[in-house]
C-alpha cells in the first residue's frame, strides 16, 4: 500500500508540473500578461480617417516607450471615422491634451501601433479623454501617387506633406510621415520607402 | 437420451445445441443436463469443443440454435446486467488460471468482492484468507502470479472463483499438463468443494483417469455429437466402440489412426519409379 | 485483371468495418466515465504508468528540440538581419506545432505502443474473458480508465515540451549566440497570443491525446490472441498514431491558422 503513496504523489508532481509549463507559456511566453494586466489604466479615444492594419492590442507608444494599447477600435457610421481607444497604463498620467495621435509602422513591414506625440497643453488626459490631433495610417498608394502628382506639377511640395486635409496638421515633425518631395528619390519605389520610415522603431522595447 | 430427472434437480439444461466456428460445425444438435450438486463431466477429443460449450453456458458465446438454461434462465435471452448478474453466482476456471498479472495473489482472489461487494476491508481480508486456506495457500499470499507454478496459479485461480460462493464452478482442463502431485490435489479440491460447498461443476477434460474418479457423470462429445454417457462405471463397462477407444486410449478405432491417404503400396511404388508424389 | 479492385475494395470494406467496431467500443467505454468519478485511483494509476514515466523523454526531447530552433533560427533570421525575433520563431514553432506533435509522437512510441501490449497480452492470457466471468466489463474496468489517463497526460506533457524547449532556445539564443536577452523575451509576449497560440496548442494535444490513446487501446483489444498477433498490433498502434496525428494536425493548423 505504500507504494499507491508514492504513485500518487507522484501522479501530483506530473500535474503540477504540467500546470506550471502551461503557466509558463502563458505568462512568459504569450501575452496573457498584457491582456489580463490592464484593468488598471484610463481610457482615451482617438478618430482616425484610416486605421491601415492597426489591430487591438497594438501598442501605444510615446517617445519609443510603450505606454498603453488599443482596446477597441470602431466605427462611428454618422462622421465615418474609425474611434480607437486607447488604455494608457495609469503611472503615464502626465500626457498633454494636446498631444498628437498617429498611427506608424514598425520597421519596414512591421505591425502597426499608435504613436503619441507630446504638445505643450499643461492640461494632462484623464480617463475619457478625447485626442484632438491625429494622423492616420499611411495608405502606400497614396503616398506614391502623391509624390508622382507633385513632381508632375514641378517638384515643390510644401515638408510636412498633406496626409489627411480635413484633420489640423501638427508640426511635430517627429511622427510626420509624407516628406518624400524632400528627399532626392530615384524612383517612386524609393520614396514609398523612405516615407514609412520616419523614426527609429521602437520594436526592441515595446514591452 | 438423457434420462428424465426432475426439473429441480437440474442446475444447467442444455437443448438442441447447435454452433458453428466459422465453416466448422462444432455442435449439432446436442442435449445436456446437470444435476444440482453433482460433479459431471464432459470428455472428449481434443479440438471438440468442449472449452467452447463452457464459453456458451457463460454466455461468452451464443449459440445459433438451441437453449441453454441455467437455474431456469435462458442465459442467451437475459439482459446485459441479469447476465452479469447470473455470471456472478457461477465460478470459471479457465485453463491458464486467467489470474491478473499485476496484482498479487491476495489482490486476485479480493477482485471479485472488492468489484461486487460494499465490504469493509477486514471482512474481505477473513474472506480471502479463509478462501486461499480452502486451496491450501493462504501462505502464498502475497506473491505474484508470474512466481506462481502452474499448479499453483490454477489453485489460487479456484480460490478466486469460489470467492462470492457461487453456485456451480465451471473447470476448462484443469488436469491438462500437470505433475501427478498437483493433479492428485486438483482432485482432491474439486471433489471436496464440490460435496463441502453444495456446488454444481462441470468439468471439461480429455484426463480420462482422474476425471472419472472425481465424476458422479460424465458426457463423451466426438463429431459435435454426444457418443456416449453415463456414470463412470457405466462407461468403463460400456461396449460402445467409441466409448472403449477412448477410455482405454486406443490408438485406433472409431477415430482411425491414419489420416486419409491412398493405398499404401501404391503410393511406396510410385514414388520408387520417380514419378513424383 | 480485376484482382487489384477486388482487393482494394475488400480493404476499403474492412477498414470501414474496423473503423466502426472502434467507433462502437469508443462509445462503450465512455459509459465507463460515471463508474471512474466514483474510483478515481484507477485514473490515477494510469496516470503514473503513462504520464509520469513520458516526462523524462518528453523533457529531453523538448530540450534538444528547442536548442535546434534556437541554432537553425539564428541561422536562417540573421540573413534578413532579424536575430532579435529568435525568441518569437522558437516559441511559435513549439507552441503551435513541435509541442502538440512531437510530444504525440513520442507519446504513441512510449505509452502507446505499452498500452497496446498490455491489453493484447491481457486478451492472450485470458484475463480479459476471466473478467467477464466474474461479472466485470473489461472495457469499464480497464480500458476505460487507460483512455482517460492518455487523454490527461497528453497536454501536459505538451506544455512541458514547449516549456523546456523555449528554454533551451534562449540558452542556445541568448547564452551562446548572443541574442540580446530582453530582445529575446519581449517579441515573444508581444507575438505569442495566449488565447490564439497557447490554447490552440493545448487543444491540439488533447485532440491528438485523444486520438493516439484510443488508437492504442483498441488496437491491443483487437488484436489476434497470439505473440505474433499481439507484435502486430503493437506496430500497427504506432504507424497509425503516427499517421493520424500528422493528418490532423494539418486539418487543425488549417482551421486555427488559417485566416488569422
Amino acid at each position: 500500500m505504500h507504494q499507491s503513496k508514492l504513485m500518487e504523489t507522484g501522479v501530483g508532481l506530473f500535474v503540477a508540473l504540467g500546470l506550471m509549463s502551461l503557466f509558463f507559456l502563458a505568462m512568459q511566453v504569450s501575452n496573457l500578461a498584457d491582456v489580463t494586466g490592464d484593468a488598471k489604466g484610463y481610457r482615451i479615444t482617438a478618430r482616425f480617417q484610416n486605421v491601415g492594419s492597426l489591430k487591438v492590442r497594438a501598442t501605444v507608444s510615446m517617445a519609443g516607450v510603450r505606454v498603453g494599447r488599443v482596446s477597441s477600435i470602431r466605427f462611428d457610421k454618422e462622421s465615418y471615422e474609425a474611434v480607437v481607444d486607447l488604455m494608457i497604463d495609469p503611472q503615464f498620467d502626465t500626457i498633454p491634451s494636446d498631444t498628437t495621435a498617429t498611427i506608424l509602422t514598425q520597421g519596414l513591414l512591421g505591425e502597426q501601433y499608435v504613436g503619441l506625440s507630446p504638445g505643450a497643453e499643461s492640461d494632462y488626459l484623464k480617463e475619457g479623454d478625447k485626442i484632438d490631433l491625429t494622423q492616420s495610417a499611411m495608405v502606400l498608394e497614396q503616398v506614391i501617387s502623391r509624390f508622382l502628382f507633385s513632381k508632375a506639377e514641378g517638384g515643390g511640395a510644401q515638408p510636412g506633406g498633406v496626409a489627411e486635409p480635413a484633420k489640423p496638421e501638427p508640426v511635430a515633425p517627429e511622427p510626420a510621415p509624407a516628406v518624400p518631395a524632400s528627399e532626392p528619390a530615384a524612383d517612386p519605389a524609393d520614396a514609398g520607402v523612405t516615407g514609412t520610415a520616419p523614426e527609429p522603431s521602437p520594436a526592441g522595447a515595446v514591452r | 437420451m438423457t434420462a428424465n430427472l426432475p426439473d429441480d434437480d437440474v442446475l444447467v439444461s442444455i437443448r438442441d445445441l447447435v454452433f458453428y466456428h466459422g465453416e466448422r460445425k462444432i455442435f449439432d444438435g446436442v442435449d445436456l443436463d446437470f444435476r444440482k450438486g453433482r460433479v459431471t463431466a464432459i470428455m472428449g477429443p481434443s479440438g471438440t469443443g468442449k472449452t467452447t460449450l463452457l464459453k456458451l453456458i457463460g454466455g461468452q458465446l451464443r449459440p445459433h440454435r438451441g437453449t441453454i438454461v441455467v437455474d431456469s434462465r435462458d442465459v442467451h435471452r437475459l439482459g446485459t446486467t441479469e447476465l452479469y448478474e447470473l455470471r456472478k453466482r457461477m465460478g470459471m476456471l479457465f485453463q491458464s488460471g486467467a489470474l491478473l498479472t499485476d496484482l498479487s495473489v491476495f489482490e486476485n482472489v479480493a477482485f471479485p468482492l472488492r468489484e461486487h461487494t460494499r465490504l469493509p476491508e477486514p471482512v474481505i481480508r477473513s474472506l480471502v484468507l479463509m478462501k486461499l486456506h480452502a486451496v491450501g495457500l493462504r501462505g502464498a499470499r502475497d506473491l505474484k502470479p508470474s512466481q506462481l507454478s502452474g499448479g499453483m496459479a490454477r489453485r489460487v485461480a479456484l480460490a478466486r472463483a469460489i470467492a462470492l460462493d457461487p453456485m456451480m464452478i465451471l473447470y476448462d482442463e484443469p488436469f491438462t499438463g500437470q505433475d501427478p502431485i498437483s493433479m492428485g490435489v486438483l482432485v482432491k479440491l474439486i471433489r471436496d468443494l464440490n460435496r463441502e460447498l453444495g456446488l454444481t461443476s462441470i468439468v471439461v477434460s480429455h484426463d480420462v483417469k482422474e476425471t472419472l474418479t472425481i465424476a458422479d457423470y460424465a458426457y463423451l462429445i466426438s463429431g459435435g455429437q454426444v457418443v456416449g454417457e453415463g456414470t463412470p462405471s457405466a462407461i468403463a463397462a460400456s461396449d460402445s466402440p467409441w466409448i472403449r477407444q477412448f477410455v482405454h486410449g486406443d490408438a485406433d478405432g472409431p477415430v482411425p489412426f491414419h489420416y486419409p491417404a491412398p493405398d499404401y503400396r501404391a503410393d511406396l511404388l510410385g514414388a520408387a519409379t520417380g514419378r513424383g508424389h | 485483371m480485376a484482382d487489384p479492385f477486388q482487393r482494394l475494395g475488400r480493404f476499403t470494406l474492412g477498414a470501414l468495418q474496423k473503423l466502426g467496431r472502434a467507433l462502437f467500443f469508443m462509445a462503450h467505454v465512455w459509459l465507463g466515465t460515471v463508474d471512474l468519478v466514483l474510483r478515481p485511483r484507477l485514473v490515477i494509476s494510469q496516470m503514473f504508468f503513462l504520464g509520469v514515466m513520458s516526462v523524462l523523454i518528453v523533457a529531453v526531447s523538448g530540450l534538444f528540440v528547442g536548442m535546434v530552433l534556437g541554432l537553425q533560427g539564428y541561422n536562417v533570421l540573421s540573413d534578413f538581419g532579424a536575430e532579435q525575433t529568435l525568441g518569437v520563431m522558437v516559441a511559435a514553432s513549439l507552441v503551435r506545432e513541435l509541442g502538440p506533435v512531437v510530444t504525440a509522437l513520442l507519446f504513441s512510441g512510449r505509452a502507446g505502443s505499452a498500452l497496446t501490449a498490455e491489453i493484447g497480452l491481457m486478451k492472450t492470457t485470458e484475463q480479459l474473458a476471466g473478467m467477464e466471468m466474474m461479472a466485470v466489463d473489461p472495457l469499464r474496468r480497464v480500458v476505460a480508465p487507460r483512455f482517460f489517463a492518455g487523454v490527461a497526460s497528453m497536454p501536459l506533457l505538451a506544455a512541458l515540451f514547449s516549456m523546456v524547449g523555449v528554454m533551451g532556445g534562449y540558452f542556445v539564443g541568448v547564452g551562446l549566440l548572443g541574442v540580446d536577452e530582453g530582445a529575446f523575451w519581449s517579441q515573444m509576449t508581444a507575438k505569442i497570443d495566449f488565447y490564439d497560440d497557447v490554447v490552440n496548442g493545448v487543444i491540439k494535444s488533447a485532440v491528438f491525446g485523444v486520438i493516439v490513446t484510443w488508437i492504442a487501446v483498441y488496437e491491443g483489444y483487437d488484436a489476434v490472441p497470439t505473440a505474433e498477433g499481439v507484435s502486430r498490433a503493437t506496430t500497427r498502434s504506432v504507424v497509425y498514431s503516427a499517421f493520424a496525428v500528422l493528418g490532423s494536425d494539418f486539418v487543425l493548423t488549417a482551421l486555427m491558422f488559417g485566416d488569422h
